[in-house]
Order: structure tokens, then C-alpha cells, then sequence
């Protein structure tokens, strides 16, 4: 690891805790964020070079509050004119850090920041672009980056979630038990979020990408360590985990996406199948079972398969089903209608998928036409088969995707000629 | 989701002959255009957009048999031409359609609206992760 990587990953772990504690101390949450941004800039330069100072938490603390300070001062010094003797005090007063362990670090400060950064009043992009800041410790430009938008984009999102913050009145406190458990679920959605932007994108630099299905890992696990005892948080990291152990077998050498029964099994990561099949028995033993560690059941059920045809669809049926009651998704009727297929037959499945024709949600949506293919092609109709193919092609607006449908389709026209 | 708003003009006798208006007209039409950019970037939605030379110079290009550069053009019976485009990061179709009618009434000779045809597409993006 160069040296820049690990100052880079050091700054990651420290920013929210001395986000924490400056937001704490000084009570505004924008104007605290903007001034821990400032200290992780200055440090992520001068740290390479000058080394890691001994105490780095208080070396951030100390930089944050002196920017605060100068804010402050040049506010005040706009209004009473007293420029000159505010510069003269800042340029005399001695630089000590306070020691790390005097700073009083906690680990809730963590969970405060990831509740105000999703905040329910935030469009789901800000709430992104605001929780990779202040919890991922991630500057604007590699934010912009990851999400393909220009920085001064970026920032615009980043300040107007914090404006909107501001606006809301919300204290920098813990919000209280009823409040958690109302927004814990705008928590998780941001966090799903992130990971999926990392983890389904192929376009753009991939390395950005890879890093935030890494970095919501990342803070999944620091939120499942802060509430070990919540069902849908170990539920969350299971089933991330439990997706992110296909990375390397789910494209080709050409970007080009494989199917999950195609994919080569022994690629897959076993040291996070195995953690999070942990997470997965955990939350079933305890109990209820709610959406997230629903879908890391199924996720486990996958990756336990030794072999496509292994996989215990029966069991994956009835957990969908258990999934439908919890939610009002169309998708997940989608994925019933797969399972049904792999136990009851092809026919079985698309009796299923007939009465999703009625749902507006799904009306013309490229999926339905991608499973009625495949469900087609193992009923040995191939004309069918290609027809749903060609028309969910034209329907994605995902490339990755419309190129395997297209495959898919020509890999079928040989069998269409041949009659 | 990622949208490409594209302005078309119409060539000919079109309302869209910037050259031919009012130092006036020209400079509220442009002003509009910054306005609207800068909404954009204050929205956190503006990815980029690119105002384009007239077509009398465009030229079509197509590589020959030893694969130099062979152009042709330009084409005077073309109807309409590409005058420039934005490319916007939105939450919805619907926000792109709106962005785009709002660009549309960008204001033309004596700051009537221009109502231009915008062609809205969607960009191409990543997959869906698999169940």
C-alpha cells in the first residue's frame, strides 16, 4: 500500500469521528461539515509528505475548529470592521492539538451523522452525496466522479442537502428511539443505494465504482457494530455481502454480464459467503425477518449451491413469498414467478407473469419481457423466445444488459432456422 | 437517471437564425441559456451541454478504402439541424420532459418563446444487480 492509500484510508475512518465531535462542540452541522472537509483536505496534502502526525485525530480536530474560528471571525470582523486585530490574534496563537484520547470520541457521534445525512426530507442523491461526505469521509470531486457529474454539480447537491438540513431545525443529537426506528429505514435505503451504484454500474471508471459498493460495506458494518442487536441492519450487510462474494465471476473479460447460472462458482468469494450466511442464520434465528434480511436468505441460498442446478428453488420460492407479504413490488412478484417457474415448470411461470400484465408499475418495463424470454427458451419456444428478447433489448436503458439480451436472442436464431 | 436533451432548429426560413436578430433578442436568448445552465448546476442536475456552430460548415466524415478521412457535406436540404444539447441528471423522465419544455420557450426575435423541438433520450447506463 503506497502512502497516499493509507492516509486516504486513515482520513476515511477519522472524518466522521471528528465530524462527530465538532458538530457536537459547535452545534451547526453545515457549517462543521464544511469545516472538517477543509481539515481532511489539508491533511490528505501535507500528511503524505510531513508523515502521520502522532495524534491525527486531534491534529483534524484542531485544523476544523481554527477554520470554524476564521469563519466566525471574518463574519464578525465584516460587521464590526475589526479585521486587523482578529488576523494579528489567529497568526500568534500556538498550534496544539489536542491529544486523541482528551477528545472524547464516540461511537454514537457515527450513527448521529448517519441519521442526519438521511434525512427523510432528502431526495435520495443528496442523502448519497451528504452521507459519503461526512460518514465515507469521500471528497466532493471523488464523489462527483463516482456518479459521472461535474464537482461544482456535486457540491450544489451537497450544499442544498445541507441547507435543507439547516432548514429542518433537526439537532445534532441521537434522534430519539421512536425517531431512529422511523428513519432507520431512510438509513438503510441510502446505504443500498451506494452499494448498488457500485456495484451495478459498468460504466465510467470502474475503480470509483468498485469503491463505493466498498465503501457502503464499510458503513454498513459500522452501523451493524453500533446496533448488533437490529434484524434489517445484519440483514442489509448479510445481503451485500452475499452479492458482493459474485463480483468477480458476474462479467466476462468483456464487461459483458453473465447470469447467475452460467457464472463460474469457483470464483466466488468464500470468506464472505461464509460471513454473511452467518449474518443470514443469526437474524433468522432471532426473528421477525424483515425485507432486507429476506432478500440476504435468498442471496444465501444462491451462494450455497455448489452447482446452478443445485440451488433449492423450492426454499427460494417460499421465501419470496414471504418477501411479497412484506412489500408492494411488482419486482419481487417478478422473482416469485421465477421461482414458481424453477420448481412447477416454464408453463407454471408464465400463468404468473400473465397477471402482472395488469400492473402499471411493471406496463412495458424491459424485465417482464426479459423473464417471459427466458421462461419461453426453457419451454422450447424459441420464436417466442426471441421476440421477448429483441423487444426487452429495445426497452433497457442499461447497455450491459441489452447486450446480453441480444445475445441471448442471436444465440436462439440458429435453433429458429434450423426448423 | 441520465437524460440527453437535444435542440433541434429548423433550417431555412426557422425562427432559430440567431445571426439575422437583434444585438437584443441575441443577448436575452443567451442570457436565458446561462440562466438555465446555472439552474441546472444549482439543482445538482446539470452533467453538460454544448451550444454548436452553425451547420453550414459541418462536414460528414467517413473513413475511405485506405482509411483517410473522406468528407462530405454540407447539406443544405437538411430540414432540421442539431443546434446544441444538455445532458441531465434527474430523478425522473417527467423532470427531463420539464427541463426540456423549459429550454424550449427559450426566448427568440422580440423575446417570443422559440418553442424549439427538443429531443429527449435517455442515456445508457449500468445494469440492474442480479436477484
Amino acid at each position: 500500500m503506497t502512502a497516499p492509500d493509507a492516509t486516504h484510508r486513515l482520513l476515511r475512518e477519522l472524518a466522521p469521528q471528528v465530524l462527530g465531535v465538532v458538530a457536537r462542540r459547535h452545534g451547526d452541522f453545515a457549517d462543521a461539515e464544511d469545516a472538517v472537509q477543509e481539515a481532511l483536505i489539508a491533511a490528505a496534502q501535507q500528511w503524505p509528505v510531513a508523515g502521520v502526525p502522532t495524534n491525527p485525530r486531534g491534529w483534524l480536530y484542531q485544523v476544523a475548529m481554527r477554520r470554524l474560528a476564521d469563519h466566525v471571525r471574518a463574519e464578525v470582523a465584516r460587521r464590526r470592521r475589526e479585521d486587523a486585530v482578529a488576523a494579528e490574534r489567529a497568526a500568534t496563537e500556538p498550534f496544539v492539538p489536542p491529544r486523541d484520547a482528551d477528545l472524547g470520541v464516540e461511537q454514537d457521534d457515527t450513527l448521529v451523522l448517519l441519521f442526519m445525512c438521511c434525512h427523510p426530507a432528502l431526495t435520495p442523491p443528496s442523502a448519497i452525496a451528504l452521507t459519503l461526505r461526512a460518514v465515507g469521509g469521500l471528497t466532493t470531486a471523488e464523489i462527483a466522479s463516482a456518479f459521472l457529474v461535474p464537482e461544482a454539480t456535486m457540491a450544489q447537491r451537497i450544499s442544498r442537502a445541507k441547507a435543507s438540513i439547516r432548514a429542518s431545525g433537526v439537532p445534532f443529537t441521537l434522534p430519539t428511539d421512536v425517531e431512529r426506528a422511523a428513519r432507520l429505514g431512510a438509513v438503510l435505503h441510502v446505504l443500498y443505494l451506494i452499494f448498488n451504484e457500485g456495484y451495478a454500474s459498468t460504466s465510467g471508471p470502474g475503480l470509483h465504482r468498485t469503491d463505493l459498493s466498498d465503501e457502503a460495506i464499510r458503513l454498513t458494518r459500522a452501523l451493524h457494530a453500533l446496533l448488533p442487536d437490529d434484524g434489517e441492519v445484519a440483514g442489509l450487510l448479510a445481503l451485500m455481502l452475499l452479492t458482493d462474494a459474485r463480483r468477480a465471476a458476474r462479467t466476462g473479460p468483456h464487461g459483458e454480464l453473465i447470469p447467475l447460472d452460467e457464472q463460474d462458482r469457483a470464483l466466488w468469494s468464500r470468506a464472505l459467503i461464509d460471513e454473511g450466511v452467518a449474518l443470514v442464520e443469526g437474524v433468522m434465528a432471532r426473528g421477525p425477518v424483515g425485507p432486507y434480511g429476506l432478500q440476504a436468505a435468498i442471496a444465501a441460498v444462491h451462494d450455497e449451491a455448489p452447482r446452478a442446478e443445485d440451488t433449492d428453488w423450492p426454499q427460494i420460492l417460499a421465501l419470496y413469498q414471504l418477501l411479497e407479504r412484506l412489500s408492494d413490488n411488482p419486482m419481487v412478484a417478478l422473482s416469485r414467478a421465477i421461482a414458481a417457474a424453477m420448481v412447477h415448470g416454464p408453463e407454471v411461470g408464465l400463468e404468473q407473469l400473465r397477471a402482472l400484465d395488469a400492473d402499471a408499475r411493471l406496463a412495458g418495463h424491459y424485465r417482464l419481457d426479459a423473464v417471459r424470454a427466458h421462461l419461453h427458451e426453457r419451454a422450447g419456444d424459441p420464436a417466442r423466445a426471441v421476440a421477448h428478447y429483441r423487444a426487452a433489448a429495445s426497452r433497457t436503458a442499461s447497455a450491459p444488459e441489452r447486450d446480453y439480451l441480444l445475445a441471448r436472442a442471436a444465440r436462439l436464431t440458429p435453433s429458429l432456422n434450423s426448423r | 437517471m441520465r437524460f440527453i436533451m437535444m435542440m433541434h432548429a429548423p433550417r431555412g426560413d426557422g425562427g432559430y437564425r440567431i445571426n439575422d436578430w437583434s444585438p437584443e433578442d441575441f443577448q436575452a436568448h443567451i442570457a436565458f441559456m446561462h440562466r438555465f445552465n446555472r439552474q441546472l448546476t444549482e439543482a445538482g442536475e446539470f452533467v453538460g451541454a454544448e451550444g454548436l456552430a452553425p451547420p453550414g460548415a459541418a462536414k460528414l466524415v467517413r473513413a475511405g478504402k485506405d482509411g483517410a478521412p473522406v468528407t462530405d457535406g454540407p447539406f443544405p436540404e437538411t430540414k432540421e439541424f442539431l443546434a446544441g444539447w444538455w445532458i441531465v441528471d434527474v430523478d425522473s423522465p417527467e423532470r427531463a420532459y420539464a427541463l426540456a419544455a423549459q429550454a424550449s420557450a427559450a426566448p427568440g426575435p422580440g423575446g417570443v418563446p422559440l418553442n424549439m423541438p427538443i429531443e429527449v433520450r435517455q442515456v445508457m447506463s449500468g445494469p440492474l444487480p442480479d436477484a
